[in-house]
Order: C-alpha cells, then structure tokens, then sequence
C-alpha cells in the first residue's frame, strides 16, 4: 500500500531534506560556535516536541509535566558528568575530596548511595532511558488504567512537575539545589567545553534527533500510529475492537517520556549544567507551545517550532525583555484560536498549495515524476 | 442446572443479572438464553433497558449482580477488550467510526491481529489483510471508497462501515443496537440485505423498533419492560401476548 | 520527630500551627470556590484563575493607597469597599475574558488550558508594566493588626479570624447563590442538558458569562483576603493554581461541600508538617500524598460518578 512502501510521502522528504539540509549544513556554516551552541540548547526542546506529538497530537494526552521527564534525563547525565568532574585531585581542598561539591557545602561527607552507579558510563545511558521511561510507565499506569484523562491528567502531571522541582531546590545536599549541577567538566576525560567538543557535541546532538525523527515517523506509520489517532476520537470503538486502550496511552506517554529524557540528556552535555529551572510548570508548559507552534500533529513542524519559539525568545528578551511574556502568551493564545494546526497547518493550507500549482505548470510541459501520489497518506498537517 | 441436561450449551447465558444506578434498577434479576446461529431480537418501550443490557453485556458498563456466561466465560469479570476477544461484537446506536482515518484503515483496526501495543507495531498491511479489507467493503458497498476520509461519507454510509468493522473481527456474537435507524429507505432496504447475510453463521443480539424489520430477520424475540422480561418467543406469540399489547397500546 | 517536645508543648503547635494552617485555608476555600465555578460548571480550566485572583489584590492595594491619601479618617473601613472593588474588577474581566477566548473554546477543554495559561502570562507582564516587578504590601487598619490571646502559649492573629469569618460568609453566599437562586437553577440547567436548557428559554451564553464572571470575581475577592497573609507581586498567582487546581479536582469537581473539606485537610496536613519538617518538605509530602491518593480514587473524595 502507499503508506508501507515508502517511509517519506513527498511533502515530508521535502521536509526532511529542508530540515536536514538547515541542521547539518546551513547553520554549522553560518553560525559562529557560540551560536551554534544556542541552537544545541534549543534542538534539545525538540526531542519533547516530537515526544509531545506523539503524545498529544496523536494520542490526544496533553502532558503538562515533560519537564520531569527532561529533567530527570538532564540529571543523570549530570549526576555522571558531575562525578567525573569530583574527583578527588580536582576537589581537594573540600573537606571531603572526591564528592561533588555543593554536598562538601552542605555538610554531607559520603556519596549518597544511589549517586554510587553514576559513575559508570553504560549506567548513565541506561538510566537516562530507563528512569523516565519507568517513572512514566507507573504514573501512566496508574492513570490511565483507571481511566483518567484530558483536563485530569494534565493536572496530575503538573503536580508531578511542581514536586520534583521542590524536591530538587530543597535536598539541596544531594541535588545541588536551586543553582543545579554546574561546572561540568569532561566526559571519560574529554573535555566537553572547548570549542571543537561544542561543534561534535551539536552534530552527535543532531544525529540523535534524526534518530529520534526516524523512530517517531516509524511509529507514526505502524497501525498503532492510526490507533492512537482512532484512539483520540473514538476512545470506546477502540475499546470495543479489541484493543486495551489504556496499553496504548501508556506505551504513547512512556515514548514521549524517552524523547523527552534523551532533550535533556543533551542538555547537560551540550550546555554544561542542570538546574531545576528546566523542570518545572514553567518549563514543561512552554515545552507544549512548541509542539503547539510546529503544528500538534506535524514531527518535523516541532523541531522547528522549538527552533522559532527559543530564536524568538532569546532575540526578543534580549532586546525588549518585557515584550517577551507578551509575546509568548499571545503567543500561546494565537495557536490555540486561530491556528490549531501551528506551522505545518499554515504550510500545507497556504504555501503547498501554490509550490503544488508551480508543479502542476511545469508538470503540463513535462511529466511529473510525483504523478499519482495522493494527498490519503497524509499531509503533515492532519 | 437445566442448561446441563441441553442437547447443545447456549452461546450466551445472562442469569439474574441486575444493575442499579443510585438504587435505580435499569435491569432487574433478568435472565435469558441466546443459541448458536439463533437471531434474537430485544424490544421494549423507551427506557426498558435494552441499550442497558448489550452495555452490560460488552463490558461498558458493570453489573451490580448476576451473571453473564459467553460459550462457558464468565464475560462480568473481563475488561472490554477482553470480551472483544472472546468473540462478542457491538455495534452502537449512533455510528462510531474514525472520522479522521480512512475507510481502508477504519476496516484495518478492526482486522483481529496485532491488538497488542508491540502486535500493532509489528502490523504488516500483508495480502490477507488487504484481500479481507476489500471483501468486507464490497459487502458493505464502500468497495470503491476505500481510500475516503470516513467524515466524507453519509450517515447511511458510517452505519455500514461500522457494521463491516464488526464482520471484520468475525465475532461469534454480534450485537446490533438500532441499526437501521436514521436511514433512508432506499439504504434501509440495502441494510436489511447486508444484515441478513451477515447473520449467518452466527448468533445475532438485535435491538430494533422497526417491527417489519423485526419481523423478517427475528428466529426469537424478548420484551423488555422496566429492565425486565414481560414476554418471550417467537413474534407471533409476543404479537398476541395481552400484556406486551398493554404495554405497547397504552393503558 | 515528636520526642522533643512535651504532650502540652505538642498540643499547642497542633494549635497554633492549626491555625495558621486555618488562614492557608481560607485562601485555598476562596481561589477553589472560583475554580470550582468554573470548572465544575463549565468545564473549563482556568489557567489564569491566580492571575484574577491577583488583580484582586491589586485592586486592594490601590484603595488603600487612595484612603491613606484622600480619606485617612476612613482608612479603618476601607477594606470593605477594596473587597467589593476587587470583585468586580476581577469578574468584569473575567467576563470580558469569557466573551474574548473562552466561549470560543467550550468543546476543548485542552485548548483552553493552553489559552489560559498565555493569557496569564499577559496579565503577569501588565502587572509588572503597570505596578513594577517589586511585591508590594497593603497596610492593615489599627483594628485587624494584633492578636487575642487563647491561653498562655496559643494566641491567634485578628487578621486571621477576619480572613476567616470572610470565607464562611462567601462560601454560604455562594452556596446560597448555586443551590437556592432562580440564577443558580439556569447554571445547573446549563451544566446538565446545554441544548435543552437553551430550548427552554435560558439565555446559555450570558449564563456561561455571568458563571465565569462570578469565578473570577470570587477569585477577586480571595484576592483580597490574600493581601493579609503575603505581599503581592506580578507572579504571586502563579504559585497557588496548581495547589488550588489540586484542591479541586481532591475534592471532587462540582462538589462545593468537597472543595471545602479537600482545602481544609491539604492546608491543615501542609501546615502541620511544615512545623516538623522544612517548607518544601512539607509541601512535597503533602502534593505527594494528594497525587497519590487521586492516582486511588480519580473521581476524588466527593464525587459520585468517575469522569471520563
């Protein structure tokens, strides 16, 4: 059928192509590396975007808590990162050489037991996956098994947001408190702050979000991609077809809670530290926004959404901080009114449609390689 | 028990199966049997309980006693996917399909394979698939439709493609509540047709108020009144029944 | 963490802290009673319900600073007129709120959500544009500072049993006005059956208004009780909606006697704790353990029937 045999329709390999085409070759080129850097920040947003498509485009679940899920990533690639950055030659004038030092601050004079595995590279990783995906699994177990939804869970997973950051900034012994991790250091003895590490750092950081791309995309075109879809109108005709819908809630979630964990991952390694201002209500709602400016149901519209949203931010606050809280809340407000679909849907309802009449003129002097592919397998807009 | 000394064990067996919603008794203490390829159809007056008792029986909503027993599974214990699974089909009032996917894929969800989340990640669109897909549609009359959004089709239409999700999961008992009402004449008659042939080789639960059509498909039919049975059997002996007459013409 | 102190000692922090934890409530009872409205009736999530409540406090401020100014003789009343101000500061824009976004919005409740919370951080950036990023403090009449004396170890604040006296008077009022009131049957017509109650002759759109209005006029009003207990600042509201929304949807939505009791236990366990334990402790255990026990009873403590 159309949607097996080929893993791109035309306006996503266009999309692809554009996207790829931006990452790797335009902005490496143009971008001096501090610059770069920011656009390393800002891509790590996308993983929640894409994560958040899944979830709240396809799957219908507004998350109002991804920065848990970006936050508990970030962390564990700190808590590494900060290890290595403790040992005990580079901390011997603390009382206790050899723990990170906003615990020698706070009285603490031996490692706490679960920063013990940290030091193990191949934990890390797993753990970066593994926290947040079981974390998800639980709280989504237990919503969606017993049926909560909508308004409720996105309430939930607020709350989940609000306690984590408190927990954060108040253990301060263990977490680093309000200030974060800083002053990351190397990673199995390679210095991550040098210029030349920043530029590999952005293109390992872009290799990893065309994975994360690749899978979403595959995921979306899998029957359960159209179970989450049928799912998000239909909930009971699902139900009543056989399938465990709540499984697929949760599986939805979990993902998005992976993609979310990988963004902050890259985070602390790209940016250096990790600090509870990443993982609040705050930062979890404006993770929405992005997904929400790229268009809900659009994967590649997040990566870009995320890219406008924190250029617009950064320019903007820069220059006129007070406009900035203005913007994004009309900001906000404009997607939902009047844009629903964000910038993809402005894409397939104004701009493909005439780049589609420039074909179809020079399609009647010359025949169209793209003839007889239909509009069924889905635009990027719905 | 008499159903043991049964030359053939019932498809479905309800006995005194009650729920009550804030001490309001929608079914009470209702028992009734349906056999293998029988076509049963429940009538009532509105508010009898009938939509009540196909919800209770797929599941939607929990029985506060009783028990429904589905080829010797006790259905009252399982999730609604699981009664899926066991068999039993239902179709609803209103039509349900997904609006935002087309009516290829509306069939293909309903194909019973990779119900699973990894089954369904592992879902390949293979020959059976499609070969399945494309018969139920020529049955339902959507065969060249396949490839339209469901939103663009007709309330006679979504009717159908709900009823071929249903043919398409094969149940062994498919439960049917109103199915041809809000239609046109022209695909009334057309439902009827397709109603009747896919009934066979299977046992049909049928809630329906158009007594022609009751009249022509039913083996057996149950009244219903105030979430209880007033009258049971064949629609000559309902028709003639004093009290479903008392009931139906008033007081 | 009990062994420390004696049986007497203990009795008076449970006092005490009782209540201090009795004027968190009164706050929690008025910001839930709006949200409550409003979502309950309507099924809307208020984002912004913090920022309203703000406004409120605001609005109590400026009259204080006019009678410190223009009527120092009537400066001991003017609490009364910056209660009735606040609210009707608050529900006008609430209803212009309504009539601008929300009623656009009614069938996605996700949506609305998502416009609230954009147009709180509107309201944030106007208030700091308006009265400066700093947090400002209302000075209290001579009659509501000081505090009566219980026993010898256990005294309570005047302000607080204003505060406190001040929700049991709007909560009946509003209990009056949703369960007595010919206007109370329209909203609960509406919340049942839209299409039917419009056939009848209820005017749906301006009930949906004047509900929303009254939210946020409450939420005013909370608004201004809240300017005895904190000092106000552009983002003071943000810190409360979660803990509201939490009260809430504990209680169970559209369940007045529920948010009451939901406010009362989550202040009092978060007060009581904070004595024990740090702040933030505190108020982890107590979000942890509201989370956990709606994670056990999503329909919360008073609701009849599970939501969808």
């Amino acid at each position: 059928m159309i949607i097996t045999s080929r893993f791109f329709n035309r306006s996503e390999l266009i999309g692809f192509v554009a996207l790829a085409l931006v990452l790797v070759v335009i902005l490496p080129l143009s971008l001096d590396v501090f610059r770069l850097n920011l656009v390393a920040k800002y891509l790590t947003y996308a993983f929640v975007a894409i994560g958040l498509v899944l979830c709240w485009g396809y799957g219908g679940i507004l998350s109002l808590g991804q920065g848990v899920f970006f936050g508990l990533g970030g962390y564990c690639m700190a808590m590494f990162l900060k290890l290595e950055a403790s040992s005990v030659e580079n901390t011997k004038i603390q009382s206790t050489p050899g723990i990170p030092d906003f615990m020698d601050w706070n009285q603490i004079t031996a490692l706490p037991l679960f920063w013990q595995p940290f030091h193990s590279l191949t934990f890390t990783v797993l753990a970066i996956i593994l926290v947040p995906g079981l974390f998800a699994l639980i709280i989504g177990t237990a919503m969606f098994k017993r049926r909560v939804g909508g308004t409720y869970f996105a309430i939930i997973t607020q709350a989940v947001a609000a306690i984590l950051t408190i927990l954060i900034v108040g253990q301060q012994g263990y977490t680093g408190g309000i200030n974060g991790m800083t002053d990351l250091r190397t990673l199995k003895g390679w210095d991550i702050r040098p210029d030349h590490a920043k530029i590999i750092l952005y293109f390992f950081e872009v290799f990893l979000l065309f994975g994360c791309i690749f899978i979403a995309q595959f995921i979306r075109l899998t029957k359960l991609g159209r179970i989450l879809v049928a799912m998000r109108e239909q909930e009971d005709r699902v139900r009543f077809s056989g399938y465990s819908v709540a499984n697929f809630k949760i599986f939805a979630f979990c993902m998005a809670a992976i993609f979310a964990a990988i963004g902050g991952a890259m985070f602390a390694l790209n940016v250096g530290f990790m600090s509870p201002s990443f993982v609040g209500i705050v930062p979890s709602i404006e993770m929405v926004i992005y997904t929400a400016v790229g268009g809900r149901m659009s994967i590649f519209g997040a990566v870009w959404g995320a890219l406008l949203v924190n250029f617009a931010k950064t320019g903007l606050s820069e220059s006129f901080p007070q406009l900035w809280l203005f913007g994004l809340g009309a900001l906000f407000i404009a997607v939902v009114l009047a844009f629903p679909n964000g910038l993809s849907g402005i894409w397939a309802d104004y701009v493909q449609p005439r780049i589609d009449r420039l074909l179809a003129l020079r399609k009647s002097k010359s025949g169209s390689p793209w003839a007889g592919n239909s509009v069924a397998d889905g635009a990027p807009a719905e | 028990m008499l159903i043991g000394h049964q030359p053939k064990p019932f498809l479905l067996a309800v006995e005194a199966l009650t729920v009550s919603f804030d001490g309001f008794k929608a079914v009470n203490n209702l028992s009734f049997y349906v056999e293998e390829n029988e076509i049963r159809v429940i009538i009532g007056p509105n508010g009898a309980g009938k939509t009540t008792v196909l919800d209770l029986i797929c599941g939607k909503t929990k029985a506060t006693s009783g028990s429904i027993q589905f080829r010797g599974k006790e259905l009252t214990k399982l999730k609604e996917n699981q009664i899926v699974q066991t068999g039993v089909g239902r179709k609803f009032q209103t039509p349900s399909v997904f609006e935002d996917l087309t009516v290829f894929e509306n069939l293909e969800i309903s194909y019973p394979r990779g119900r699973t989340v990894f089954g369904s990640l592992a879902f390949q669109r293979d020959d059976a698939v499609k070969q399945r897909i494309e018969e139920v549609a020529e049955m339902i009359f959507l065969k060249d439709r396949l490839d339209t959004y469901a939103d663009q089709l007709s309330h006679g239409q979504k009717q159908w493609l709900e009823i071929g999700m249903l043919l398409i999961q094969d149940p062994e008992l498919l439960m049917l509540d109103e199915p041809v009402a809000g239609m046109s004449v022209s695909e009334r008659a057309k439902t009827a047709e397709l109603l009747n042939r896919i009934i066979k080789d299977r046992s049909v639960l049928v809630i329906e108020h158009d007594m022609k059509f009751v009249e022509d498909i039913a083996h057996k039919v149950t009244v219903l009144h105030q979430g209880q049975i007033l009258s049971e059997g064949t629609m000559e002996k309902v028709k003639n029944d004093p009290k479903v007459i008392e009931v139906y013409l008033g007081h | 963490m009990f062994g420390d102190y004696s049986i007497g000692e203990l009795g008076s922090i449970f006092v005490m802290q009782g209540f201090a934890g009795l004027i968190l409530f009164s706050v929690y009872v008025l910001m839930a009673l709006g949200l409550a409205i409003i979502f309950g009736q309507m099924g809307v999530i208020n984002m912004a319900h913090g920022e309203f409540m703000i406004l409120g406090a605001y609005v109590t401020w400026m009259t204080s600073n006019l009678f410190q100014s223009y009527l120092p003789g009537l400066f001991s009343g003017y609490f009364f007129l910056a209660m009735m101000l606040a609210f009707l500061a608050s529900g006008a824009l609430g209803m212009l709120v309504e009539w601008g976004l929300i009623r656009h919005l009614y069938k996605r409740p996700l949506d609305t959500l998502l416009a609230t919370w954009g147009l709180s951080l509107i309201l944030q950036q106007a208030y700091r544009s308006v009265f400066g990023a700093r947090e400002v403090g209302v000075e209290l009449p001579q009659w509501m500072l000081g505090s009566l004396k219980v026993t010898d170890s256990i005294e309570v604040p005047i302000n607080g049993i204003f505060v406190m006296g001040l929700t049991v008077s709007i909560t009946c009022a509003v209990a009056y006005v949703i369960y007595k009131s010919r206007w109370g049957r329209q909203v609960r017509a509406v919340v049942q059956n839209r299409i039917m109650a419009g056939a009848v002759g209820i005017n749906t759109e301006k009930v949906d208004r004047y509900t929303f209005g009254l939210g946020c006029g409450i939420a005013g009003v909370a608004g201004s009780a809240f300017t005895m207990i904190g000092s106000t600042g552009p983002t003071s509201g943000q810190l409360y909606i979660v803990d509201t929304f939490l009260v809430v949807v504990f209680g169970g939505a559209a369940s007045l006697l529920g948010t009451i009791a939901s406010a009362f236990s989550i202040s009092q366990t978060q007060s009581t704790l904070e004595f024990f334990t740090s702040g933030s402790m505190a108020k982890v255990l107590t979000l942890l353990a509201v989370v956990g026990i709606l994670m056990l009873r999503p329909q919360g403590l008073f609701a009849l029937k599970v939501r969808k």
